[in-house]
């Protein structure tokens, strides 16, 4: 009785709300994981090709990196109602507007990943008969890696916090239940929601750190990677 | 397209823009908590980060606290202001929650830039006979200006961005426009309502740009002596 009381005097932390809408919360964490998921993956397959074309030349590059740092500009809330007329109220519009922001850090680090490449490791690599798919695959790529790991990281931490406005269209994962909780001022489901889904930032962030670790075994051997942090 | 043309017929009506909750009134509201957080944020991240940029420490600080402001969601922390008596204090929610979310790009840009003054101007300010003071505001204070800027421009986006926000908790500002829109399923409105605080952030980002090239120190300097 006394656990069922929380409920009723709407406490911040109540067991009770954990045992009975676990169904609800693991739910909703699942719509917060695969929207965030498919923001960042779509995000990559996009920002790959623009970093590709930026590094072109600075016909390309001006007006990818001036593009995507516009949409950056634009409030979640603006970019999210602007789509509503092209895609109605789905999952679609959300993971649309996410891979959008994704796209200047990820297109921004990859592009440094790559022009950070040393000059002598290229030519060593043509001077052995590599072609340029080849230089890209197998020098040009895994030499990137820890910018882009270290944007995928900032694009990840940030579109999770970003998938709760999704819940102004009902489709905003862990956002759907605090957006649910306001009118009643159920304390224990915005406390819950919101503690969750910095958890969720954090587990994101370390899985990453873990993969960055696993893909780039020889930074290890000159001390720990210092994460460089995105300015812009 | 159709919503295009009925947004533009809902912006060019008089009607909604006049009145207490009209976009004029949404706007007004809105470049009022977004100026009041930035001028707050500034005033406690700057000198903080200034002073432990001269003195080199708290590096550590700097970095994660911006790492930590990313992971947070602004929807929630404004939701949670929701559950507390705050909501009661009219706009002192959505400006504590707007400096909140300002200080860390502030904090972390101005550190950075101040720290990436080259260590040999430095050794060579002091030889010359340079107070700490003196260094500070001759030498690494212009030095650091343009991250001091980025930082700036960072925290005004990120300022807008979430004053619009405040609308889905039913705070005041621009957004409100677009959150009533929704629930009244009026696409058009919602539309509008976009295209307004969209257009409030370029313009914003449009500003501190300009203002930016205008307060170089460097570009003074450069006028100077020609």
């Amino acid at each position: 009785m006394a656990e069922q009381n929380c409920l009723v005097t709407n406490d911040w932390i109540c067991g009770e709300y954990l045992r009975s809408r676990s169904q609800e919360l693991a739910d909703a964490t699942v719509q917060h994981i695969w929207i965030t998921v498919a923001s960042v993956l779509i995000g990559l397959v996009v920002a790959f090709p623009l970093a590709l074309l930026a590094r072109r030349g600075r016909y390309f590059a001006g007006p990818v990196l001036g593009l995507t740092t516009v949409l950056y500009t634009v409030p979640s809330l603006a970019m999210f109602s602007l789509l509503l007329p092209l895609f109605g109220l789905s999952a679609a519009l959300v993971v649309t507007g996410l891979v959008l922001y994704s796209l200047t850090i990820l297109v921004r680090n990859i592009l440094a990943g790559l022009e950070a490449v040393p000059q002598e490791a290229k030519e060593a690599a043509e001077g052995m008969g590599y072609g340029p798919g080849r230089l890209l695959w197998e020098v040009e790529l895994p030499l990137a890696l820890p910018a882009l790991m270290a944007g995928l990281r900032i694009a990840t931490v940030s579109t999770v916090a970003l998938t709760t406005v999704g819940s102004l269209v009902g489709k905003g994962g862990l956002g759907n239940l605090i957006e649910d909780a306001l009118p009643s001022f159920f304390k224990a489901q915005v406390l819950t929601a919101s503690v969750l889904c910095v958890l969720l930032a954090v587990a994101a962030d370390l899985l990453l750190l873990g993969l960055q670790r696993l893909l780039t075994p020889w930074t290890r051997t000159a001390g720990p990677a210092v994460a460089k942090t995105e300015a812009g | 397209m159709g919503v295009v043309e009925d947004a533009w017929t809902w912006l060019t009506t008089g009607a909604n823009w006049s009145g207490d909750g009209g976009a004029a009134h949404r706007l007004g509201e809105h470049l009022y908590v977004s100026g009041v957080a930035l001028a707050v944020a500034c005033a406690i991240a700057l000198p903080l980060a200034l002073y432990l940029g001269h003195i080199g420490r708290g590096g550590a600080l700097a970095v994660n606290i911006s790492n930590v402001g990313r992971a947070i969601p602004v929807f929630a922390v404004l939701a949670l202001f929701m559950m507390t008596p705050l909501r009661n204090s009219g706009y002192l929610p959505t400006i504590i929650a707007l400096v909140l979310f300002a200080v860390p790009p502030l904090l972390t840009n101005a550190y950075v830039g101040m720290r990436e003054v080259d260590r040999s101007v430095l050794e060579a300010a002091r030889g010359m006979g340079m107070s700490g003071g003196q260094v500070f505001v001759r030498v690494e204070l212009p030095l650091a200006y343009p991250m001091i800027m980025t930082g700036l421009r960072s925290a005004a986006v990120q300022v807008v961005a979430t004053a619009s926000i405040a609308a889905m908790v039913g705070l005041g500002g621009l957004g409100r426009i677009i959150t009533a829109g929704f629930n009244t399923y009026d696409t058009a409105q919602v539309f509008a309502g976009a295209v307004l605080v969209a257009l409030l952030a370029l313009v914003v980002e449009g500003v501190l740009v300009a203002l930016d090239r205008l307060l170089s120190p460097l570009r003074r300097r450069a006028v100077r002596t020609p």
